[in-house]
């Protein structure tokens, strides 16, 4: 058995920022297990641009941010494991993992950082009617036969879905030479970010459908085209809008679930909305000593978030191994009014160094509303908003000062209001 | 005077931009929180720029193509110039991170730098 102070399960931008603040807060002993053959996670295949404006402040690819952690963790000499599985977390902390050198892998740690990321909603997840032929693939599988493997999927393209991945397809693929047909999108807004649709679709006049869905899929070998349709207010078809397009190939792009089974076998509590652990400011779960940050957490849109979330849980997660007490006071924060869920859920007045950042998501697409912050009866933030979208996650600094001067403080409310 | 409405693609904060415009000139923008939203507001409207990034097909690596970018933002019309040329290219690897894949792309003034290590296997 071996014997480590922390564990980091997934080596993406999450559990390397993880490890990296670990090592920095004085823990040695530390064990990043990876089952790809490289660190670095998704961020490999994301060759675009537009990583690392607010961690380095410039603009870098996807593969040039991930190298900048993975030297880090070179630096430090942090351990890592390439090319293993972990099958199986308990809450004592016993890690079992496999891989072609040791086998399997018995590992006790005093603390987990789970950052396994998430992974994306498949065609079985949506239930699109339709032939099972060749050329349906996720976004992101054609993401890695593309730029990693060298492989064009197909030359006439759908989209269904409109998330970033989806747009950033939409444009790889055009450049690559394929014809991008059409995005499809089954809401009346994208839930990309709004810079994807005006790069991505926008400059190559790819048409965005928005309130369409695909409602047939016909090919017995290969995918020949698809039938798409308009739908109302409660997404049902509208009967007479069908439209045939043609094409080789469906790419699908249709959410992102965080990848919770190990956390589930560990016991920590799933949250409904994000998929992802409830945790509280330490991004500490309900299991003590077992932290999560990352698109494990909740699915992010900016790698930068990612970063900086996962600094915080990598340094909490050090000063737990250094015999810090599990937080007992704790003032829960709810949402409503058009707020969806808060990472973290749960705050702990007493803990509060200097601030701490509160993500959310909102519902649908709003303009000119304020995001209001109360604790208990008094409003203590109230922030105009332009424009607000599910696809973008926001951020509430409560800071230690709005703590002191509510110190009893019994709930915290995030919600929208219209002035 | 024309106002024109954009949306910023400076970073993934995407700021609704709104740009008045005289005669072709920017006179303002609106909408920004960043200089960056300033300078793409007066960029889209008079000489709209994107920075390229795609791959290039490398032999004896690790992986089989290795991701580029152009080192600074060219011209939209240019685009599809730069994509021709990247795919006459075959490199050897090993290929590093900002090693020069093209210099002066499609007379751009604007170098091609790989994005990732591709090792020698």
């Amino acid at each position: 058995m071996l014997e480590y102070d922390i564990v980091v399960i997934g080596g993406g931008p999450a559990g390397l920022a993880a490890a990296i603040k670990a090592k920095d807060n004085g823990i040695d002993s530390i064990l990043v297990l990876e089952r790809e053959v490289k660190l670095g996670g998704i961020l490999n295949q994301c060759i675009h641009n537009g990583f690392g404006l607010h961690t380095f402040k410039e603009e870098l690819t996807g593969p040039e941010y991930a190298q900048r952690f993975i030297d880090m963790v070179s630096e430090r000499n942090i351990e890592y494991k390439l090319n293993t599985m972990v099958l199986d977390i308990t809450k004592d902390k016993m890690i079992t993992a496999v891989n072609g050198d040791d086998g399997i892998l018995i590992i006790k740690a005093k603390a987990i950082i789970l950052a396994m990321g998430c992974r994306e909603r498949p065609r079985g997840a949506i239930n699109i009617p339709g032939s099972r032929s060749a050329g349906i693939y996720t976004a992101g599988t054609a993401q890695k036969f593309v730029n990693i493997d060298g492989y064009m999927p197909g030359r006439q393209v759908v989209i269904l879905g409109s998330g970033d991945i989806g747009l950033i397809m939409a444009r790889r693929m055009t450049l690559e030479g394929a014809k991008v047909k059409a995005v499809v999108e089954l809401m009346p807004y994208s839930s990309g970010l709004r810079r994807n649709i005006a790069q991505c679709l926008d400059d190559y006049n790819i048409p965005l459908k928005l309130s369409h869905t695909i409602i047939d899929i016909k090919g017995k070998e290969r995918v020949e085209g698809v039938t798409i349709a308009q739908v109302d207010k409660n997404r049902k078809v509208i009967k007479g809008t069908e439209e045939y397009i043609p094409c080789d190939t469906l790419l699908l792009s249709v959410g992102l679930l965080p990848e919770n089974e190990l956390s589930r076998k560990a016991s920590v509590e799933l949250s409904k909305i994000t998929g992802g652990p409830i945790v509280d400011d330490n991004l500490e779960t309900n299991i003590d000593g077992i932290f999560a940050c990352g698109n494990v957490l909740h699915v992010h849109d900016l790698v930068d978030y990612v970063t900086e979330e996962s600094y915080h849980a990598g340094e909490e997660a050090a000063q737990y191994v250094k015999g810090r007490v599990k937080a007992v006071k704790k003032t829960e924060i709810e949402v409503s009014g058009g707020v969806r869920y808060s990472v973290p859920k749960y705050v702990n007045p007493d803990n509060i160094n200097n601030f701490v950042n509160v993500r959310f998501r909102v519902d649908t697409t709003y303009k000119d509303v304020f995001v209001s912050v109360y604790f208990d009866q008094v409003r203590v933030m109230h922030i105009k908003k332009r424009v607000m979208a599910p696809g973008e996650m926001e951020t509430v600094k409560l800071t230690k000062s709005m703590f002191e001067v509510h110190k009893d403080v019994s709930k915290i409310l995030i919600r929208l209001e219209e002035e | 005077m024309e106002i024109r409405e954009l949306v910023c693609i400076g970073c993934p904060v995407g700021c609704s931009l709104k740009v008045t415009l005289q005669d072709g000139k920017a006179l303002k923008v609106n909408g920004n929180n960043c200089k960056i939203g300033e300078q793409y507001g007066i960029n889209e409207c008079t000489n709209p720029k994107r920075i390229v990034t795609s791959t290039v097909a490398v032999e004896g690596g690790e992986e089989r193509v290795v991701p580029v970018k152009t080192e600074k933002d060219i011209p939209k019309g240019k685009i599809f110039d730069v994509i021709e040329e990247l795919k006459k290219i075959k490199m050897k690897a090993p290929v590093y991170i900002s090693d020069i894949v093209i210099e002066n792309v499609s007379g751009t003034g604007v170098n091609i730098i790989a994005t990732k290590n591709n090792k020698k296997i």
